[in-house]
């Protein structure tokens, strides 16, 4: 029983592992370091919204703002970053702080109005994409400059930046869902919110950390896009804040709160990665693809609730 | 004989709800059922309407022997029931909740006239006066009432099951539904009602049973009754060997409430609370026990009085600052306020006392494990580990965890409500014994229990309320069940 148990925990890491055998059969060039550092520099910004959904997600709450907010991260970042005018950290601490207030704004609106959060982050969906057109005037913001332009096509001894930032955030953020305080109560609130309240967890404040945070990386996002692209795009992100959601529910994350991990929604994220990666080597239509991709999200859902099920 | 029960029993987990209870009813007759909390009214209410199933006895009706299995089947055989909790759908009129579920249509559309008239008609036939148009949620509650008792006799239920129909009537309002009750009678149609309120029914009822722990007492014709018979049957059992003798002596006092009062929950309530002592609250499902503790907590507002600990007023109430002045809360509903499901037994128990296994924000998990091991260990906790999550626990045991989370935040002041709901016999002494050990180490308690064995064998002192209302404060040599129930059903 512990062992089938074990086996349920670990089924979206073995189908990972499963999908990667079968594509490294499938084609020769999928198992070349070569392509690992293309699929990971590809899913670094979904692991980054992906990382910060989860915090929400678990805590029992939702943010669909993601997508757009990156898109404000990354204008108001670019517009910091034209031809040296500013130090590059400038830029940086802009963009990280648009996301960060704009986090904030989420869960002080959650919190206050008790609206639910599907409500109250598709407002801001629309406010933020409304945020960065009118910021940008509408036109792509280019002639970015070459520091930072480094975050997102730069390397440090061989390595993409941004997978070495992935890795750092995958870190932190580990730790802090597993070795804080503040982790132990986002799980408290997503698993019973009333029982958390009774226990003496300041509710509220742990609802406006996760979404400050899930802001802030969202934030972190928009600047490396907007970097690897060398141009801050008012449209940038659009629909991301669902991969970054089914990342999060493939890797274990239940909608209903309480439950996942960050490593889990690493694992969701590199598998729809290499899905995608594997399809186009095979050369499947990207049509097929969303087939596809939908397909393994209900189906990853469905295997969840029936785990639930046979736990209750 | 309209209805007949023989011998009906049913157990939980080996605890026996029902012990071969037998119940009658005639044609047009008002039978009450009388018991505490807990004495099995509910259990063999819920075999009737068919949401449980009996161990054993049988059920007849008419005659005929029948076996319930769902709420459609007792519809179907002319049994209704008149829950407290009234559910209607707000968004929809008087005429269209009566005949909820049964719509009056052609093929494709409603006919809403002819639902109104046969409304119309069952009002009438009652002499109940209601606007027919009115939206449900425009009611109130005796309107409501009366819309659940038409649709009861819009599906001729010969058998209309009330419980606890007055609990939230005005004065107007019950005498309204007794009248209607005797119509229904001159109608044969049948009554079972459920209630704690002597006077009405003395008054309204034929026959009264009195249930306890589960037995079958006595029923006799209500005409032969009183209050005082009724009282003696209900809490008539000698109190059990198992509450251990506290020893100890008060201390200072470190709680004073004074003019607590929040409006439709509690009024004017005054205590104090010394170290060492055990406070017990008696009363009522609804006489404001739990919302008095609540707002003690700082779980709920309260809307005027005063809050003292160790004679320090509280200017800014709430959780945080009752847990930094000592104060652990133990809740009624253990699923609700209590247990995090998913999560382990240690993160359970650590929940509330996990500042004191960290630095700088990061968990101590070596310190953790540790203390939480101690405690756990000396509450004799049963599991398969710690990192077991406390879902799969039984009840006693998801309340020692529960327990655990409390004591490790080293309280003063200590509030269990209802500390022993829905858990066996063996794990309720054990937490009769910590809560003994635990006054005679000095902490100050208040303990909350519909049990009234468990308040006179535990307490050192009594506050007994009613409807919200602050009735008496009983001293040891006072305690008396019929004492504690004469002012618990005071009005």
């Amino acid at each position: 029983m512990q062992y089938i148990n074990k086996l349920r925990e670990y089924g979206i890491f073995l189908a990972f592992v499963l999908v990667c055998l079968l594509l490294a059969f499938a084609t020769p060039r999928f198992f070349t370091l070569g392509n690992w550092t293309i699929i990971i520099t590809q899913v670094s910004i979904n692991a980054l919204l992906a990382f910060g959904v989860t915090f929400v997600i678990i805590s029992g709450g939702i943010d669909l703002s993601l997508g757009s907010l990156l898109a404000v991260a990354g204008v108001s970042a670019a517009m910091m970053a034209k031809a040296d005018q500013f130090p590059v950290i400038v830029p940086i601490l802009v963009g990280l702080f648009a996301g960060l207030l704009i986090g904030a704004f989420n869960g002080l609106v959650i919190t206050k109005s008790k609206i639910a959060p599907f409500i109250v982050t598709l407002g801001t969906m629309t406010i933020c994409r409304g945020l960065a057109l009118i910021l940008s005037k509408g036109r792509p913001v280019s002639g970015l400059s070459d520091s930072f332009n480094f975050i997102g096509g730069g390397t440090f001894l061989g390595i993409p930046i941004p997978i070495i930032i992935l890795i750092v955030v995958f870190a932190l953020s580990h730790i802090l869902l597993n070795n804080t305080v503040l982790g132990r109560y986002i799980y408290a609130v997503g698993g019973n919110e009333n029982a958390a309240r009774a226990a003496g967890i300041q509710v509220n404040k742990v609802k406006m950390a996760v979404y400050m945070i899930c802001g802030l990386l969202a934030g972190l996002a928009g600047i490396v896009l907007t970097s690897r692209i060398t141009t801050g795009q008012p449209n940038a992100g659009a629909g991301f804040e669902l991969d970054a959601i089914a990342a999060a529910v493939i890797g274990g994350t239940s909608t209903s709160g309480g439950t996942g991990t960050i490593p889990g929604t690493l694992v969701g994220v590199l598998l729809i990665g290499v899905i995608s990666n594997g399809l186009d080597l095979l050369n499947v239509s990207s049509y097929y693809q969303q087939v596809v991709m939908g397909s393994i999200i209900i189906g990853a859902v469905v295997l969840d609730s029936w785990n639930q099920r046979n736990k209750a | 004989m309209l209805l007949q029960i023989k011998n009906l029993s049913k157990s939980f987990f080996g605890v026996k709800a029902l012990d071969e209870v037998s119940f009658d009813l005639k044609a047009g007759e008002v039978h009450t059922l009388m018991g505490e909390n807990g004495a099995g009214k509910s259990t063999l209410m819920k075999i009737l309407i068919g949401i449980l199933q009996p161990d054993a006895g049988e059920i007849f009706l008419d005659g005929k022997e029948v076996e319930i299995k769902d709420v459609h089947q007792m519809l179907n055989l002319g049994i209704a029931m008149i829950h407290q909790e009234i559910m209607d759908i707000p968004e929809l009129t008087v005429a269209e909740n009566i005949f909820l579920g049964r719509e009056k249509s052609g093929k494709f559309f409603l006919k809403k006239q002819e639902a109104e008239r046969d409304a119309q008609q069952i009002l009438n036939d009652l002499g109940i006066d209601l606007p027919l148009k009115k939206k449900a949620k425009d009611l109130s509650i005796s309107q409501k009432q009366m819309v659940e008792i038409a649709k009861a006799v819009s599906m001729n239920a010969r058998i209309i099951i009330m419980d606890e129909p007055t609990s939230s009537l005005s004065e107007t309002g019950s005498e309204a539904l007794f009248s209607i009750i005797k119509d229904l009678k001159a109608k044969s149609v049948s009554i079972i009602y459920i209630s704690h309120k002597m006077d009405e029914i003395l008054q309204i009822s034929d026959r009264v049973t009195v249930l306890r722990d589960g037995k079958h007492i006595a029923t006799d014709t209500a005409s032969d009754l009183d209050k005082q018979t009724l009282i003696n049957r209900m809490v008539g059992r000698d109190l059990d060997s198992v509450f251990p003798e506290i020893h100890g002596e008060k201390g200072r006092v470190v709680l004073k409430i004074t003019n607590l009062s929040t409006s439709g929950k509690f009024e004017n309530i005054n205590f104090s609370l010394a170290e060492g002592e055990i406070l017990g609250f008696a009363g009522l499902m609804g006489a404001g026990r739990s919302e008095l503790a609540r707002a003690i907590y700082g779980l709920d507002k309260f809307d005027s009085g005063e809050i003292t600990f160790s004679g320090e007023k509280m200017k800014k109430h709430s959780i945080q600052s009752a847990i930094k002045n000592g104060i652990g809360y133990l809740s009624e509903d253990r699923k609700k306020e209590g247990i995090i499901p998913q999560e382990s037994i240690y993160a359970n128990a650590s929940l509330t006392a996990l500042s004191k296994f960290s630095g700088f924000g990061f968990l101590q998990k070596k310190e953790e494990l540790k203390k939480v091991k101690e405690i756990t260990d000396e509450l004799r906790l049963k599991s398969a580990g710690l990192n077991q999550k406390i879902m799969y626990l039984s009840g006693g045991n998801q309340q020692k965890v529960l327990l655990s989370r409390v004591l490790l935040t080293n309280p003063t002041i200590l509030i269990l409500d209802e500390p022993t709901r829905g858990i066996d016999i063996g794990a309720k002494m054990e937490i009769y014994q910590l809560i003994k050990k635990l006054a005679e180490n000095g902490i100050a308690i208040i303990l909350i229990s519909s049990e009234l064995p468990e308040l006179i064998g535990l307490a050192h002192r009594i506050l007994v309320m009613s409807q919200g209302k602050q009735q008496a404060i009983l001293n040891k040599s006072e305690f008396s069940s019929e004492e504690i129930m004469k002012h618990a059903i005071h009005q």
